[in-house]
């Protein structure tokens, strides 16, 4: 009966066994071979050994697409945090008409990453712009957003923000899961608004923080459509050429497939290492209800 | 690519006749220029019963075939740009056309040297053209002083050209550019050549030449203009131009009063701003190079037969059908481009829309016109120069560092290449 019932379960998974043995693990096998080939597409691969990891560790422009992509990380995974636990927050006030609030916050996440870039583009014109214009009406220069190699970088860490309603939603969501006795309790002990926010929220909701800024990173890492579209090969100089355009631009626009994989197991190692390091630093800091 | 290759020919024919066999060609063009190429196909449909050419405009056009052949179901007639042919051709991806274009009568005799040329790479024919374009320096004749008005006056060295350029260049009080007499940045397609106009060469048929004196010569010269016009003050500006296919392209708006482009200007000047005053000229040499005269950079989009193509024989009678002369007239005119054949009618020259067609036609002949270098890494080398061209004109890194890094990195690519896609 036992036998039975596995294989009835077994039959019932076949479609996500199947699902993830097609379009997961074997990409993720086929890549890893691929990446000690020279692979052209039109040309069967030929096996080189560690040569593409070689050839990776003396690129300067895998360092270059490399050094943007941290940095991106850097400030767009911080700033999305801190904009979306306190949208949260304010979002999870009793206000009328809060459903059209929280709405209204979590609608520009639907907006395509295309229509969002071409969009950007004219906000941040240097010329034209919406900012530009803002700017103007306080009396102050605007950067060059688009053109300026020190700014290129900073300009999508500003839209990144654009995003946020998505963690938004799961702060939300986390923050009605905090028991509202916890909130009684602190006021008994006469704690203000700013006190219960630091010792109760933030430590109740911590679990989130910490799955929302693990994802932040994944995806900051793999940031493509965007930069792709409003700054084109990277332009300019190579200021906002991230790791993702690279490794596209190696697969599919200069036909190096077994390079691109590699570059794809480089990217999973750094995307690893870096969860790693925001598990093992979340130690201290994150409390689950069952601790 | 799994798709394709498990749908076949359902992925990308349907039956055009009883019959006829179905030839499948992509294309990159839309808008008016895809409707210019649908009327060759719909008149070579109409000429014969045996084959039937179906057009698809697609976007990406070029990655599309190339992993559609990979796939092993690429259309029967592939649109790309010259720039990839030697990538393609190295990457086994195409159908050798000198067999066929032999039994055509097409050789070089029937196009301009310039033409032909380039789509000869290591011993095979690997294109043939579409449409073809030379390119000139565009001038606002209300923009530049009186006593340069005319093609006759007009500067003819370059060191005259920017002397005119930095006179009539005007700025506002804050400092911003209000208009710029000429821009090295401006349209920014050909970043990758200007050491060409200074006499230099790219790529000697083995050794990269990017950082050469002559190259280094131009780009001192795109670094001079940056320092003048303040390089933040270029990007600010620039950053405000509109697409070349709008009324908010700068040379139509007035913004810049030259403009290096190609021959199809005129046609967007024609659509979106008629009254603009303007002519062409041969892009100025070098005080000191007067043997530079006349040069221009030459470009096709050329149509290729992918490597494993259905139907090569129908695919090659339809790109035969465009050689023809009144086919393929009818095509550049509507196109707004120039004939890569040899011979072209007067008929084409009268009724041509650009006004200085004569002048972009005798560029493409000029013994000084070039095309981009036959190497399988052009888009790799194109784009570092691109990227040394922006650290200069951005003041991130001297003309001389910008090329030797550009040189180094193109090097390491083509030793790559050569040991990797040509077993060199």
């Amino acid at each position: 009966m036992r036998g039975r019932d596995a294989r009835v379960g077994i039959l019932f998974a076949m479609p996500w066994i199947m699902g993830f043995l097609i379009f997961m693990a074997y990409p993720l096998v086929a890549s890893l071979v691929t990446s000690f080939t020279n692979f052209s597409i039109l040309r069967p691969p030929s096996f080189i050994g560690i040569d593409n990891y070689k050839e990776l560790f003396h690129d300067q422009v895998f360092y270059k697409s490399l050094g943007n992509t941290l940095l991106y990380v850097l400030g767009a995974v911080p700033l999305t945090t801190v904009a979306a636990i306190a949208l949260a927050l304010l979002l999870n006030t009793k206000v009328k008409g809060m459903s059209f609030y929280r709405t209204m916050f979590f609608l520009p996440t639907l907006v395509p990453m295309v229509a969002l870039g071409t969009l950007f583009l004219w906000v941040f014109n240097g010329d034209y712009g919406l900012l530009k214009a803002g700017f103007a009406k306080v009396h102050m220069s605007s950067p060059n957003w688009l053109g300026d190699p020190a700014w290129s970088k900073w300009t999508l860490i500003l839209i990144s923000m654009w995003g946020c309603g998505q963690a938004m939603v799961i702060y939300l969501a986390g923050l009605q899961d905090v028991p509202v006795s916890l909130y009684e309790a602190a006021e008994l002990d006469g704690a203000k608004a700013w006190a219960k926010t630091k010792n109760v929220t933030l430590p109740m909701i911590s679990p989130v923080i910490l799955f929302n800024v693990v994802m932040g990173i994944i995806g900051a890492l793999q940031i493509f459509a965007v930069p792709y579209i409003m700054f084109p090969n990277g332009a300019p100089a190579r200021s906002a050429y991230f790791y993702a355009m690279y490794l596209y631009d190696n697969a599919f626009q200069y036909q190096r497939m077994g390079y691109a994989s590699a570059m794809g197991w480089v990217l999973f190692l750094i995307t690893l290492t870096l969860t790693l390091i925001a598990l093992k630093l979340s130690n201290k800091h994150v409390h689950y209800e069952s601790n | 690519m799994i798709g394709a290759s498990v749908m076949g020919d359902k992925a990308v024919s349907r039956q055009g006749g009883a019959g006829r066999t179905t030839v499948i060609y992509w294309e990159k063009w839309t808008g008016d220029e895809a409707t210019e190429m649908r009327k060759v196909v719909d008149a070579f449909n109409k000429s014969q019963d045996k084959i039937y050419v179906r057009y698809l405009s697609i976007s990406g056009v070029d990655t599309k075939t190339m992993l559609a052949t990979a796939g092993g179901n690429p259309p029967d007639i592939a649109g790309i740009w010259l720039d990839q042919l030697c990538e393609f051709s190295d990457a086994k991806a195409l159908t050798d056309l000198s067999p066929m274009a032999k039994a055509a009568g097409l050789g070089p005799d029937t196009y301009i040297k310039g033409y032909w040329d380039p789509l000869n790479y290591r011993g095979g024919l690997w294109a043939l053209p579409s449409t073809p374009a030379s390119i000139a320096l565009h001038v606002r004749t209300d923009l530049v002083p009186k006593e340069y008005g005319s093609p006759e006056t007009f500067p003819k060295t370059i060191e005259a050209l920017d002397e005119m350029a930095m006179k009539i260049s005007k700025k506002r009080e804050n400092g911003d550019l209000e208009m710029a007499g000429f821009l090295p940045s401006n349209p920014g397609w050909w970043n990758f050549a200007w050491g060409i106009y200074f006499g230099a060469s790219l790529f000697d048929g083995d050794k990269l030449t990017l950082d050469s004196p002559e190259n280094v010569r131009a780009f001192k010269w795109v670094d001079k203009y940056a320092k003048t016009f303040g390089s933040k003050e270029v990007q600010s500006f620039q950053s405000g131009f509109g697409t070349f296919a709008s009324p908010q392209d700068p040379f139509m708006q007035g913004k810049v009063a030259t403009e290096l482009n190609g021959v199809w200007k005129a046609s967007y000047i024609h659509v979106y701003k008629p009254d603009t005053q303007w002519f062409a000229v041969p892009f100025p040499y070098p005080a000191d190079r007067k043997d530079l005269a006349g040069h221009s950079e030459l470009s096709q989009d050329v149509l290729t037969i992918p490597r494993g193509a259905k139907h090569p024989q129908e695919a090659f009678e339809f790109i035969k059908f465009v050689q023809r002369q009144d086919v393929m007239e009818g095509l550049c005119k509507g196109h707004g481009k120039n004939s890569p054949l040899e011979k072209v009618s007067e008929e084409f020259f009268k009724t041509h829309r650009n006004k200085f067609i004569r002048l972009f036609d005798s560029l493409a002949r000029s013994p000084k016109a070039f095309s981009p270098p036959q190497i399988g890494i052009l888009p790799q080398l194109q784009n570092e120069m691109n990227v040394a061209f922006q650290e200069v004109n951005t003041q991130q890194k001297s003309p001389d560092q910008a090329l030797h890094d550009a040189q180094n990195r193109v090097s390491d690519l083509w030793t790559t290449y050569k040991d990797q896609v040509l077993n060199k």
